[in-house]
Order: structure tokens, then C-alpha cells, then sequence
């Protein structure tokens, strides 16, 4: 009896005798679920264009942020005196560093496995995984670094809201983090929808096949959701980092993209961002309220248990194409 | 040339059907097994043993696991590591429930453990398919190693967290614990795998198998059939998990001598994933070649600095050992998706025309 | 097609070949001294600073010295990258040349090398973290874990506490949450903390971080921030720390209430939240900074010369010279070695006795050149421990700086558990081996 009372009714007891951590719950939730539908996206791009179930996009984020952070490093070192500058310039290139990896990762991994199975595109992205990190010690090295979020201008401090009888904390980089991602995601999508490369990446998505055949080179779509996946983990990795730091731990955050994806559908943008935020949300409530009931840190398979309820009734996610199968 | 069946006649429904029909083949896999039993013993080092064979050996079983349910059965798992890690803590906690028993009944009954597990974590694989269902299936993998964690009641409320394998004997000779030697160890394991792998292959060319190929292919069709999914799928998921789960004891029992949950992470999981698809999916063989290829090609890369004299910093030579993992696991993606035992199909063929060149 | 596959083939033959002779190890004239390091992986942040403390010491005695007592030691690092499974991969690899000891650094690694240790007759030096119950010498001879248990480190933490809040007794009715890492190690303290609780009349509140949320606490720190716990105690390690620090800075928890065990004691751990750290505070067992003269030999010997991977602003630092100091235990138990034997190449059962038996005073820390650098530090037979003092530093925005005198953790609570759990890791593990090594009188 007390343990039902404590699973259901004393959290909402809680939520409305302490409204404001109940709003600070919510906010912390939408900046996570705001965070986990950027790495989501990256996913979807690539999934809808080439059929890859990319399993690097979490060392994309570090390896992006790696760069940023490694390339200021060397500006300086070569006498750049203004951070600031530095800081641009070394954005500017690590965004023309992800172009080249979009590049590369086309040449030498796509364009050899084309028309294999999912399973096996699904595995050279582990691969790249591997040749990511390898390559990002050994370049940068391993031990982790401070985001440059000075340089880059990126607020620093809180708001603190008198509501509801308490406060609410709103971080100003978590404002700018959660404005940054909608203005990306909107941009993306508008991007997607007006542009040419845009509509040929529908019909891509649509059929291969049919798209090659109307004249669409599937070699360049492909870089073009490369690289735009890569400036998704750029943005993800800056505001990820900027909250604690850049280090190769951030690559298992970007599993929490998983269960984002599959609650939305592997293929659907909306469904990236709503599933972003159900998850986040959910996870933070989860934790909070219900998460000392069973020792508190549920947060690790959480996430995944609340997309396997959603897939229960949903198989292919909330927003997904409905799977029609033929004999 | 000395690969040719020509001349082998089969009289019989059985004979034709064994699991050597070539006795070329079963000359071989008598060469191997020879080597295997007697010549590792005899001449790899003490380091070679414990370093590279029985890993290779445990994991082997583990990618057998694997290869079960997504090779035969086409069901994506993620969670292997996990399974493994009931078969590890089931065993533990079965050693110390009786500790007179044999040893090897543990090891071998955690298996079952495993399974019971596997099958839960099994149903949702009844409605979600495909990449759904890996992530599906990481619920488990971040659920049980939360659970490893949590309930100190698994590792018998030892303070430290985590499990110690005592010393248990077999004709008196110590085969668990600090004092078993690494080629006894290694011959225990040797047998177990033999053993299992024996059964996995009778098991995948009988009915069972047959069914779960058939659902591979399509289980719409399969379905139609007449092939009952639930059970096909579920049979699949116990299988897989009591094989996952017996290397996941030897792991412990017989290889690592303790361990903490952390053993048992997603990384674990992934790193056997590698082994089946490099080795080749639905390839009971290709599980070896994977595991060997997985394993040995690190060792190897550290080694070579070494043997060319030079003298690179170890974090770079790790570095470097991840860079070029990454680098053939596409490679050999790229040069042989169908995996590692595809190129053994492809060697063997090649002896069988011998000199001619189809 | 056929080319393509004999390449192929040709590389996985080569494969086979190189693992099969693995790689022999060459007897020398020298002491032979693996380091298990990991600047790897994502513990990389703490482990790097720790290998470069260890390495540097011993090639400075390498370089200033020529070695110990005219031998020189061969200094070999294996990449562990904080993964158990490469760790046991490391000790066999290392096992076949005569290591003196072994520095698992990792609890996962530890746990797995302790009963291997007897067998093997190669002891374990496994400073300050591992199996707390190993101090017990009677039942782990040959294993060390000097210069403090996890238990000792807790039992400091709240001698600071007491003196902070006026005596513990003014701690009833209070919270104290404590934030760990969600396995072996941050579970460790749990019991002492407990009992702690029952005694003083206060509640404890636990925040689990799990390995896979590291970089994501702000839901676990919400509930700290209900919970309003008095003091925030922290066991934490890697990207955990930096986290940690700057999620605690979000809400507002003021930071002088706020406390790590000596694996939050990295200049990295603090300086991601910069200014907004200020008053962090974290117990440590080695001072911090360059200004000793060992420490300067370093430098000049072997760091401006570049025969190091360190940094040279980051020597000094504190997990560098946590390094150091497990060097020094290192060159001190094979030095008692070298003294009891009367031979100049000793073997793992000599530094064995070495470590038995090392003392180093107050007057032999100055001796090396790193006066007041540790507290004096003395094992014995029956205490592979020491129990030794630490002192707590606080974070000013910039740099460490000392803000308590050496504090001596609570013996009479923490024997008791330790006698306990060790009892209890015999009884589970038997057949376990009796000690049967003499002890040697402390030289």
C-alpha cells in the first residue's frame, strides 16, 4: 500500500506542492530533449538519404568539438592574439573539416558498399568509429578540454525567475543552446522542403532507384547529408561541451539518440524533435520523482524503456512510415 | 588436387547429410582439433594462451551465440554483452549455492539462466523488427547492467561490488581460481567450445535451424507456411542467449578469474557484434574467424613496433591500433561483405578445381 | 578478384604468425617496472596527468641517479585504457619479464590481479584505491594499498566536516548527500557512511551516476537541490568530476560545502568551471605544485630535455604529483629491497619485503627532496595500509591552494570494517592462502 501510494500519488503530490522544481524539472528536460533531437537529426538526414543506420554521429559530436577546440588551441599558438578571432577562424575551418570527413567517408566507405545490406553499412560506421577516435587522440589527445565558450560568446551565468512561490533557474547557455537548435532545425528543414538539393533529397529518400533515373547524383546528396550531419554534431558537440567539457565521454550521451529515433521513426525529421522531447522530458520527471523510489540514476535505460512502451503500440515509431509488408 | 570429392560415393540418406560429408574435411577439422588440443599446449606461450586463445575461444562461443539469432534468425541484437553477464553472475551465484558441485555444471547451467532472461527480453522482437528491434534490445543491455550494479544480492553483498572466482577442482587438478594454469584453463575451455559448437551445428541443419533460416528470409512467408513466429523467434533468443551466456561464465570462471558489471557494457556488445559480421553472418566457422580477426589483429599491431625496434609512446600505439581496426573493418566489409568465412568458401572452391581457374 | 583475396589471405596468415610468437622478453641487467597506464578511453582526463607523474619520477632517477643503488630500472608503460580486459592482457604481457610489482590502476584490474599475486610471487601496489580490505597484511601479503582506504578518506572527510560545523554531533537532524560513480568504487563508502549516519543522527541521500551518464547529471542534481543536503561529499572519477563541479555551480550549491575523495583533486576536475568552482573543496594526500627539489630534478632532467610526454606547465599539477608519489613508494620499496637482500637486482618476492617495510618520515621525504610533500608514510606487516593523514584543499578559481592542516582519518572506525571485509573476501574465497612470508624487521 505505501508503495503504491509512493509510485502514484506522492510525485504528483510533490509536483503540486513544489511547482517550481516541477517547472525546473520540465526546463531541464526540453534543453536535454532539445540536445538529444539535434544528434537524432543527424541520424535522420543520413538514414533517409542512404539507407545508414550511422552509428558515428556520437563520435562526430567529440571529434567535431575536438577539432574546434584543438584548432583554436593551434591559432593561438601561431600568434593569433584575439581569442575571439581565433576562435571564428578555427570554427570556420572545423566546419570545412566536416566537409572533408562528408567527402571522405563518401569516397572510400559509401560509394564501395553501395546497394549492401543494412547490416553491413550499419557495421562501417562502427568502423569509422573506431578510426574517429583513434584519430582524434591521436591528434588532439585524450584528456579532455575546455570548451571555448568565451571566445565564442556564448552567455555564461543564469537567470533566476521568482515564480510559484520558489525560483527557476535558467541557464543562459541553455537559452542559447535550445534558440540555437530550433533556429537549425527550422533552417533544416526549410532547407529540405524549398531548396533543389532539398527536393532531391526527398526523391532520394523516396527510391534510389527512381531518383538516379531522373538525373539526380546520389554521390552528391550523400555529401551534402554528411555534411550536414556533421554540422549538426558540430552544434551539438559546442553545446554539450560547453555544459561540462570535451572529452571522449561524451560519445556514449549520443546513445541517447537511439531510443529518441526510434520512438519518432527512423525516418522522419518531426519525429526527431518530438521524440526528443518526450524522451528528455520524460527522463528528467522519471528520474526526479520516481528515480529515488528504486535508488535514484534510472536515467541510463530509462530513455530506452520509454520508447519500447511507445513501440509496443507503434512499431514503427510515432511518426515513421507505416511498414507494409508483401509476399 | 588433394581437395577433390571425386570418388567418395554416399550410399546413404545419413552419410549424405553428415556434418563433414568431404573426408578431405574431415581430415582437416581432425588436423585443427589435434593442434588445437595438443599443439597450443605444447607449444604457444603461457602469454599467447591466456591472451589471445582463450579469449578467442570465449568470445568465438559468444559470436556463436550471436550468430544464432542474427545470422540464422535475422533478428538484430545489441544486448549480447549483457547476456553474458547473467550467465556470469547466474554461474556465480549457482557456484557458491553449491559449492561441491562440479564446477562445469554451473558454468554450463548459467547458461539457462541466461536463456530465461533472453526470452523476456525476446518478446517485443514479436511485433518491432529491424533497427527497432536492436534498440529494442539495448533496453536490455542498459537495464541488466544496471541490475549488476544494483542488486548487491548478485555478487553475494560483496563489498567491493564484484565477483571473485574461487579455486575449484576437477580430478583434483585446479581448473578455476588463481591457481589453475593457463593451459588447463585453456583445455576446459577448449572442450566446452567443441562441445557447443557440435551442437550449435547439428542444430542450424535440422528443423530448428531450417525454421529460423526461413523466418531469416522472410517471416511473412514463413509465417504462411506454416511456422509458428512466436516460437521460432522466442527458440531463437533462448538458444542465443544460453550460448552468450555459458562464454559469459567461462569469461569469468576460466579467463578473467573476477569481474566487475562493468565487464558486461555495451562496448561488449558491439565488440562481438564486429566479430559475427566480419566473420560472416549465418557462418558458424566465420564466428572463429571473426573472433580471431577481432582480437589477434590488435595484439599484432602492438607487437609490431616492437619487432621493427622502434619505440612509439603505448597510447599512440593504442591510438594507431584503433585508427587501423577502423580502417579493415571497412576494408573487409568493402572487399567481402558476406564475411571472413565467405573467403574460406571461396579458397576452398578454388583448391577444388585446382589448376583450373572455375 | 584472385589477387585481391591472396592479399587477403596473405594478411590474416601474417596475423596468425606475429600473435603466435608473441613477443619474448630479453633479460638485462636492470629492474624491471611496468606501469599500467591509461591515456585512453574516457578516463583519460585523470589518467594521463597520473602516467606522466609516474613515468617522470622514475626517469629522473634514471637520469640523475643512474637508477637505484647503480641499477638501472626499465621503465615499460602498458595502455590499459581503464578497461579490465586489457588490463589482464597487460599483466600477462608483462608477466614473463620479471616485474618487481605491478600498478593496476583501475579497481576492475586490481580485483582481478589480487589472487594472482601470491602465485605469481609478483606484488601489488595499488595506491589509495582497490580492495580496501587488502591493508589487511595478515590475509593479502602481497598486496599494498598505501598511504589511505576509501574508508580512511571518508573518515577524514568528516573530521573536516566536525571541524567545520563545530563537532559532528551538530550534524543531526541534516542531510549529506553523496554523489559516487555507480559501481565498485564510488559503492565502496557506502557502508562507513551509513554507520556514520546512525551514529551522528544524520540522513544520508545517495546520487548514483552511472558510466554512461557522466557528462549528464542535471537531473540527479534537481534532486540534490529538494533535497537541500548540508554538505555534498563526492566519489567521483573522469569526465564525472568536471561535471559534477559545474552542475553543482548551476544550482547554486554552495561550493565550501562541497567535498571529493582525492580522485576529484585534478586541476581539470575544477577548471572547467572556472570561477564558479571557487570553494570547492577535496581531499588530498600529496601537495600540489613544483616547488620541490625532486620536482625541479624532473624538469631538469628529464622534462627540458624532452624525454617526457609531460607538459611542462602541467608538471606539478595535482594528479601529476599523485603520480609521483606512487613512484616514490615504488623506489623506496626497492631500495628496502636492495638493503635486505644485500642484492642489487632484486626480484618481486624482495620488493615484496620492501614494501613491507617502507617508513618514510618526515625527515626522509626532505632526504628525497620533497619535504612536507606527504604525510610520513609506514607500513607494517599486519597493515599494508598506513592509514595515513591527508589534508584538504580548496579551489580559488585558478589553482589549489591548502586550507586545513594534515587530518588523521578514524582508525578505531575504520579497522573494525576493514577487518571485517577482509574476514569476509577469506571466508568467500576459500580455499584462500594462509600467509606463510616471514615479516622482516623495518630496516
Amino acid at each position: 500500500m505505501d508503495m503504491l501510494y509512493k509510485i502514484f500519488l506522492d510525485p504528483f503530490v510533490q509536483m503540486a506542492s513544489a511547482p517550481d522544481l516541477l517547472v525546473q524539472t520540465l526546463w531541464e528536460g526540453l534543453v536535454s530533449g532539445v540536445l538529444y533531437a539535434l544528434i537524432a537529426l543527424g541520424f535522420v538526414l543520413i538514414f533517409k538519404a542512404s539507407g545508414v543506420f550511422n552509428f558515428a554521429q556520437g563520435i562526430m559530436v567529440v571529434f567535431a568539438a575536438l577539432t574546434l577546440v584543438g584548432l583554436h588551441a593551434m591559432l593561438r599558438d601561431w600568434g593569433v592574439s584575439s581569442g575571439t578571432a581565433a576562435a571564428y577562424l578555427a570554427l570556420a575551418l572545423t566546419v570545412a573539416v566536416m566537409f572533408g570527413l562528408a567527402f571522405t567517408i563518401e569516397r572510400l566507405v559509401l560509394r564501395p558498399l553501395v546497394n549492401q545490406p543494412d547490416i553491413i553499412l550499419f557495421m562501417a560506421t562502427f568502423g569509422m568509429t573506431y578510426f574517429l577516435i583513434g584519430l582524434g587522440e591521436l591528434v588532439f589527445g585524450g584528456e579532455p578540454k575546455l570548451m571555448i565558450a568565451d571566445d565564442l560568446h556564448l552567455p555564461r551565468g543564469a537567470i533566476d525567475v521568482k515564480m510559484l512561490g520558489g525560483f527557476v533557474s535558467f541557464q543562459k547557455i541553455d537559452i542559447a543552446a535550445a534558440a540555437i537548435a530550433s533556429i537549425m532545425v527550422a533552417g533544416l528543414a526549410l532547407f529540405f522542403q524549398k531548396t533543389r538539393i532539398g527536393r532531391a533529397l526527398r526523391a532520394v529518400a523516396d527510391s534510389h532507384k527512381a531518383a538516379l533515373s531522373v538525373g539526380i547524383s546520389l554521390e552528391q546528396i550523400w555529401v551534402v547529408v554528411w555534411f550536414a550531419a556533421g554540422i549538426v554534431a558540430l552544434v551539438t558537440g559546442i553545446m554539450w561541451g560547453a555544459r561540462s567539457n570535451v572529452s571522449f565521454a561524451l560519445e556514449v550521451i549520443a546513445l541517447k539518440a537511439l531510443p529518441v529515433l526510434i520512438l519518432g521513426g527512423l525516418t522522419s525529421i518531426p519525429g526527431a524533435i518530438v521524440g526528443g522531447l518526450i524522451i528528455g522530458i520524460g527522463e528528467k520527471l522519471g528520474e526526479f520523482y520516481w528515480g529515488p523510489l528504486i535508488g535514484s540514476g534510472i536515467e541510463s535505460w530509462l530513455a530506452y524503456v520509454i520508447a519500447l512502451l511507445f513501440l509496443l503500440f507503434r512499431p514503427q515509431g510515432l511518426f515513421g512510415e507505416r511498414i507494409i509488408e508483401r509476399i | 588436387m588433394f581437395y577433390r570429392e571425386t570418388g567418395q560415393f554416399k550410399t546413404t540418406y545419413q552419410a549424405d547429410q553428415a556434418v563433414f560429408p568431404i573426408r578431405q574435411d574431415r581430415i582437416g577439422i581432425a588436423i585443427i582439433l589435434l593442434l588445437a588440443f595438443a599443439g597450443v599446449p605444447l607449444l604457444a606461450s603461457e602469454f599467447a594462451i591466456s591472451s589471445f586463445f582463450i579469449p578467442v575461444l570465449v568470445f568465438s562461443l559468444a559470436a556463436i551465440g550471436l550468430n544464432l539469432l542474427t545470422g540464422y534468425t535475422g533478428l538484430l541484437s545489441l544486448g549480447t554483452g549483457a547476456f553474458m553477464g547473467v550467465g556470469a553472475y547466474g554461474g556465480y551465484k549457482l557456484a557458491t549455492w553449491f559449492p561441491d558441485v562440479n564446477i562445469l555444471i554451473p558454468i554450463l547451467a548459467s547458461g539457462f539462466v541466461s536463456a530465461a532472461v533472453g526470452v523476456v527480453f525476446g518478446l517485443p522482437s514479436l511485433r518491432i523488427k529491424g533497427f527497432y528491434l536492436a534498440v529494442a534490445t539495448l533496453a536490455a543491455q542498459f537495464f541488466l547492467s544496471w541490475c549488476f550494479v544494483r542488486i548487491p544480492w548478485l555478487v553475494n553483498y560483496n563489498i567491493s561490488g564484484a565477483i571473485e572466482v574461487p579455486t575449484r577442482t576437477l580430478f583434483g587438478i585446479p581448473i578455476t581460481g588463481p591457481n589453475a594454469t593457463a593451459t588447463t584453463r585453456y583445455l576446459v575451455t577448449l572442450s566446452i567450445v567443441v562441445l557447443m559448437t557440435w551442437l550449435a551445428s547439428n542444430l542450424v541443419r535440422g528443423r530448428i535451424g531450417r525454421t529460423w533460416m526461413a523466418v531469416r528470409d522472410m517471416d511473412l512467408a514463413a509465417e504462411l507456411i506454416g511456422i509458428r513466429l512466436y516460437r521460432t523467434k522466442l527458440l531463437s533468443f533462448a538458444v542465443s542467449s544460453y550460448f552468450c551466456g555459458v562464454a559469459g561464465a567461462m569469461m569469468v570462471f576460466l579467463w578473467f578469474g573476477s569481474s566487475e558489471a562493468d565487464t558486461f557494457s555495451i562496448n561488449q556488445s558491439f565488440f562481438i557484434l564486429f566479430m559475427v559480421v566480419i566473420g560472416g553472418l549465418g557462418s558458424l566457422v566465420g564466428s572463429f574467424f571473426g573472433a580471431i580477426f577481432i582480437l589477434g589483429t590488435p595484439i599484432v599491431l602492438r607487437a609490431l613496433p616492437g619487432l621493427f625496434g622502434l619505440s612509439i609512446p603505448a597510447a599512440t600505439v593504442e591510438h594507431l591500433t584503433f585508427m587501423v581496426l577502423g580502417a579493415l573493418i571497412i576494408f573487409f566489409l568493402i572487399v567481402e561483405p558476406h564475411g571472413l568465412a565467405r573467403l574460406w568458401q571461396i579458397g576452398k572452391q578454388k583448391l577444388r578445381v585446382w589448376p583450373f581457374p572455375y | 578478384m584472385h589477387v585481391k583475396h591472396l592479399a587477403l589471405g596473405a594478411i590474416v596468415a601474417a596475423g596468425f604468425a606475429a600473435t603466435v610468437m608473441a613477443t619474448k622478453a630479453e633479460a638485462q641487467e636492470t629492474i624491471y617496472v611496468p606501469l599500467m597506464t591509461y591515456r585512453t578511453g574516457p578516463f583519460a582526463g585523470s589518467g594521463t596527468p597520473i602516467a606522466n607523474g609516474m613515468h617522470d619520477y622514475l626517469s629522473m632517477l634514471n637520469e640523475r641517479d643512474g637508477g637505484i643503488g647503480g641499477v638501472k630500472l626499465a621503465i615499460e608503460e602498458c595502455e590499459t585504457g581503464y578497461d579490465t580486459k586489457k588490463g589482464l592482457e597487460c599483466y600477462e604481457q608483462v608477466k614473463g619479464k620479471h616485474p618487481v610489482l605491478t600498478n593496476p590502476w583501475s579497481t576492475g584490474i586490481t580485483l582481478g590481479l589480487i589472487p594472482k599475486a601470491s602465485v605469481d610471487k609478483i606484488p601489488i601496489l595499488s595506491m589509495a584505491y582497490g580492495l580496501s580490505a587488502s591493508a589487511v597484511g595478515n590475509d593479502f601479503p602481497w598486496v599494498f594499498n598505501p598511504p589511505a582506504t576509501y574508508w580512511d578518506g571518508l573518515s577524514m572527510i568528516f573530521r573536516y566536516i566536525g571541524g567545520k560545523e563545530g563537532g559532528l554531533d551538530k550534524l543531526k537532524g541534516k542531510t549529506i548527500g553523496f554523489i559516487f560513480f555507480d559501481g565498485g568504487y564510488g559503492r565502496e563508502p557506502i557502508p562507513l557512511l551509513e554507520q556514520y549516519a546512525k551514529d551522528y543522527g544524520f540522513e544520508v541521500k545517495l546520487y548514483p551516476v552511472p558510466a554512461a551518464e557522466m557528462q549528464n547529471q542535471s537531473g540527479l542534481w534537481l534532486n540534490v537541490r529538494r533535497d537541500r543536503p548540508a554538505w555534498m561529499v563526492m566519489w567521483g572519477w573522469g569526465a564525472m568530476n568536471p561535471t559534477a563541479v559545474k552542475e553543482a555551480a548551476r544550482i547554486n550549491f554552495p561550493m565550501d560545502k562541497f567535498v571529493s575523495i582525492w580522485w576529484g583533486s585534478g586541476e581539470d576536475d575544477a577548471r572547467p568551471a572556472g570561477a564558479e568552482a571557487k570553494g570547492f573543496t577535496a581531499l588530498n594526500f600529496s601537495a600540489v605544485g613544483a616547488n620541490f627539489p625532486a620536482i625541479q630534478d624532473i624538469v631538469k632532467t628529464v622534462v627540458d630535455k624532452g624525454k617526457s610526454q609531460t607538459p611542462k606547465e602541467k608538471v606539478g599539477e595535482s594528479h601529476y604529483n599523485k603520480g609521483v608519489y606512487n613512484s616514490v613508494m615504488i623506489a623506496e620499496s626497492i631500495r628496502n629491497a636492495q638493503k635486505l637482500t644485500g642484492k642489487k637486482i632484486v626480484t618481486g618476492e624482495d620488493v615484496r619485503r620492501g614494501l613491507e617495510t617502507m617508513n618514510i618520515t618526515a625527515a626522509r621525504w626532505k632526504e628525497l627532496g620533497l619535504p612536507e610533500f606527504g604525510s610520513p608514510l609506514a607500513v607494517s606487516c599486519a597493515d599494508h595500509n598506513g592509514h595515513q593523514a591527508a589534508y584538504v584543499m580548496q579551489w580559488d578559481g585558478a589553482k589549489w591552494s591548502k586550507v586545513s592542516d594534515w587530518i588523521s582519518p578514524m582508525k578505531e572506525k575504520v579497522t573494525p570494517l576493514l577487518d571485517a571485509a577482509a574476514a569476509d573476501y577469506v571466508s568467500k574465497n576459500q580455499p584462500w592462502p594462509k600467509r606463510t612470508e616471514p615479516c622482516d624487521k623495518a630496516s
